[in-house]
C-alpha cells in the first residue's frame, strides 16, 4: 500500500492542518475537539447546521462548510463517526439563537454518537433538531439492518438547508424543507476496485479484476450483487434501474442528477455516465432541471460511481440556485 | 471478596492491555464483516483512558468506571465508543459512593450497564452483537453464589456467548448489509465483550 501520509495515526490531523494552511481565511479549525467551523460562526439570528461523520469522505463535509451551506462539520477518524464532545462544542459554536440542526448520515455509529450529542447537549439550552439521510437503494429497509445508508442525497440536504438557512428560514422550516429532499432522493452505488484505510493497509474486500460490486457502500461495503464489468452503458443502467423503481418517479417530473464520483475514477468517467444518466431520465420522460458532476462524496482512493435523483419542487430549485461559497462548492458568491 | 478502587484499576489497566495485544484480531474479524476499525478504536480508547485516570485520582470503583467512560464517549466514535462508554457509565453510576461493592451491588450494576448498552444500541439477543456475550455473562453472575465463581461463571457465558455468534446473521450495526454473508464469523462487539469479562476474572483472582 502507497499512501500520501506520514503516519496512519496523524492521518485526520494532518489533512485538518492542510485544512487550516488553505482556507484558514474562510474556516477556523478546532482540533481538540475536532470540527471545521464558519470563521464568522456563530451568525446571529441564523439557524445553524452542523454535520459530520467519519473521515475518508471528502469534501464531504469539511469542504462544504462555508456561506449557503454548512456552519460546521465534524470529522471523527476515517471511516469512524465523530464524537459526542465534538458535535456539542460544534453544536455551541454556531449557535445564533435560532436552533441548529444535526445532518446526520444513517450508520450505526453516527446515529448514537449524535444522539449522545442531543442529549449532552440539552443542558446547554440550543434547540436541536436531526436530520436523518437514508437514501441508498441498495439496502433493504427493513426490521433485520441497520436501515438504508446515507450517501449523496446528504450533500443535497446540506446544500439546499444552507440556502434556506441563510435565507433566514426557522428552525422548522429548514428541517422540514431537508428532511423533504431526503425523503424524495435515492441513490445507488457501485465499486470497480475497494479502498483502503490508512489504519488497515488492506483492501476493504477482494474484487476480481473483471468483476464490479453494484450496490456498494460509501465504506466499502458490499452491494446487491457482483458481475462481469459491462460497457458503462449497462453499469448506469444497473444503477438507475432500482432508483427509478424505488420511487414513483413518474413521466413529468423535474428531477435533480447528480453523479458523483468515488474518489479514484476520472471525471472524464464521470461525464460518460452522466451521459447515459440524461439519457435513461428522457426516456423515461424526467428532466433534469439541475445537475452535479464530480467527486464530492468519496470512499478513500475507491473506484466508482454513485447516482443521486432527487424528485425537485421549487422551494429547493430556488436553495438550490442560492449563493454558495465554501472550498468544495462554489457559485452565485 | 469484594470490588474495590485498587482491583478496578487493575481490571481497566488489563483490558487496555488486552485491547493492545488483540487490536489486529479485533481489526481482522471486524474487516471480515464490518468496517475494520473496532481493535483499533478500542485500543485508542483505552490508551486514553489509562492517561485520563492516571491523571486524576479516583475515590472509589465507581469514579473509576465514570472516568473510563467519559474517555471513551470522547475518544472512540463509531458504534464501540457510545456502547462501551455507555456501559461503563451505567455501571459506574450504579456503584458511585461505594468503596466496596460486593457480588449483589456488582451485578446490579452489570445489569444497569446491560439496560444502558440495549437502550443505547437497540439490539436484542441474536442480533449478533456485544449483547451476545454481555447477556449471558450478566446473568451469570446475577445466579453465581459468591463473587469468585460468579466470574468464573460470567466468563464462560461470555465465552460460549461469543463462539455462538458465529453462525448468526447480523442484523444490526454494518455488518447486518451483508444479510446471509454474515454468516460463519465471529463478531468483533462480542469478543471484546468477552475480554472484558475475562479480564475482570484476572483481575480479582489476583
Amino acid at each position: 500500500m502507497k499512501k500520501l501520509i506520514n503516519s496512519p495515526d496523524a492521518v485526520l490531523q494532518d489533512a485538518l492542518r492542510g485544512v487550516e494552511a488553505a482556507h484558514g481565511d474562510r474556516v477556523r479549525v478546532s482540533y481538540d475537539p475536532a470540527y471545521v467551523v464558519r470563521i464568522d460562526a456563530p451568525v446571529n439570528g441564523k439557524v445553524g447546521l452542523v454535520s459530520g461523520g467519519g473521515s475518508g469522505h471528502e469534501p464531504m463535509h469539511g469542504g462544504f462548510v462555508g456561506p449557503g451551506m454548512l456552519d460546521a462539520a465534524c470529522p471523527g477518524e476515517v471511516f469512524t463517526s465523530p464524537t459526542p464532545d465534538q458535535m456539542i462544542e460544534a453544536t455551541k459554536a454556531v449557535n445564533g439563537g435560532a436552533g441548529v440542526i444535526h445532518i446526520v448520515k444513517n450508520y450505526t455509529g453516527d446515529v448514537m454518537n449524535f444522539d449522545m450529542a442531543a442529549e449532552m447537549g440539552k443542558s446547554e439550552d440550543i434547540e436541536v433538531e436531526t436530520i436523518l439521510t437514508n437514501d441508498d437503494v441498495a439496502v433493504e429497509d427493513s426490521l433485520y439492518t441497520a436501515g438504508r445508508r446515507g450517501v449523496g442525497v446528504t450533500v443535497l440536504v446540506e446544500k439546499i438547508c444552507g440556502g434556506a438557512a441563510q435565507d433566514g428560514r426557522s428552525l422548522q422550516e429548514v428541517t422540514e424543507l431537508g428532511r423533504r429532499v431526503n425523503a424524495n432522493g435515492r441513490s445507488m452505488g457501485m465499486a470497480l476496485t475497494p479502498c483502503i484505510t490508512p489504519a488497515s493497509g488492506e483492501p476493504s474486500f477482494e474484487l476480481a479484476e473483471d468483476e464490479v460490486e453494484i450496490g456498494i457502500g460509501i465504506h466499502g461495503e458490499p452491494g446487491r450483487f457482483r458481475e462481469k464489468i459491462g460497457p458503462a452503458s449497462q453499469v448506469t443502467e444497473r444503477l438507475m434501474t432500482p432508483i427509478l423503481e424505488d420511487l414513483p418517479f413518474s413521466s413529468g417530473d423535474r428531477v435533480l442528477a447528480f453523479v458523483n464520483g468515488m474518489g479514484g475514477t476520472p471525471l472524464l468517467e464521470l461525464y460518460i455516465v452522466y451521459a447515459e444518466v440524461a439519457k435513461i431520465a428522457a426516456e423515461h420522460g424526467l428532466t433534469i432541471e439541475r445537475n452535479l458532476v464530480g467527486n464530492y462524496i468519496t470512499s478513500l482512493e475507491m473506484q466508482g460511481c454513485s447516482i443521486t435523483l432527487v424528485k425537485l419542487d421549487d422551494e429547493m430549485v430556488r436553495y438550490w440556485d442560492a449563493p454558495v461559497n465554501t472550498p468544495a462548492l462554489r457559485w452565485g458568491a | 471478596m469484594a470490588i474495590d478502587r485498587d482491583s478496578t484499576l487493575d481490571w481497566m489497566t488489563r483490558f487496555a492491555g488486552e485491547m493492545a495485544e488483540h487490536r489486529q484480531e479485533l481489526v481482522r474479524l471486524d474487516t471480515a464483516i464490518g468496517d475494520g476499525d473496532h481493535g483499533t478504536n478500542m485500543n485508542r480508547g483505552m490508551q486514553k483512558a489509562l492517561e485520563k485516570l492516571a491523571a486524576s485520582e479516583q475515590a472509589d470503583p465507581g469514579a473509576v468506571l465514570k472516568t473510563v467512560a467519559m474517555a471513551l464517549i470522547s475518544s472512540v466514535g463509531g458504534a464501540a465508543g457510545p456502547l462501551y462508554g455507555t456501559l461503563f457509565l451505567q455501571m459506574g453510576t450504579a456503584m458511585a459512593g461505594q468503596g466496596e461493592v460486593d457480588l449483589p451491588g456488582y451485578s446490579a450494576a452489570w445489569r444497569k450497564g446491560l439496560e444502558g448498552v440495549q437502550s443505547r444500541g437497540k439490539a436484542q439477543p441474536g442480533d449478533k452483537t456485544m449483547l451476545d456475550a454481555l447477556l449471558p455473562a450478566v446473568e451469570a453472575l446475577e445466579q453465581a453464589p459468591d463473587l469468585d465463581n460468579g466470574l468464573s461463571a460470567a466468563v464462560q457465558g461470555a465465552e460460549q456467548g461469543m463462539n455462538a455468534t458465529t453462525p448468526l446473521v447480523a442484523r444490526k450495526g454494518r455488518a447486518s448489509y451483508l444479510g446471509e454473508r454474515s454468516k460463519d464469523h465471529q463478531d468483533p462487539g462480542a469478543t471484546s465483550t468477552y475480554y472484558l469479562f475475562k479480564t475482570a476474572a484476572e483481575a480479582l483472582a489476583d
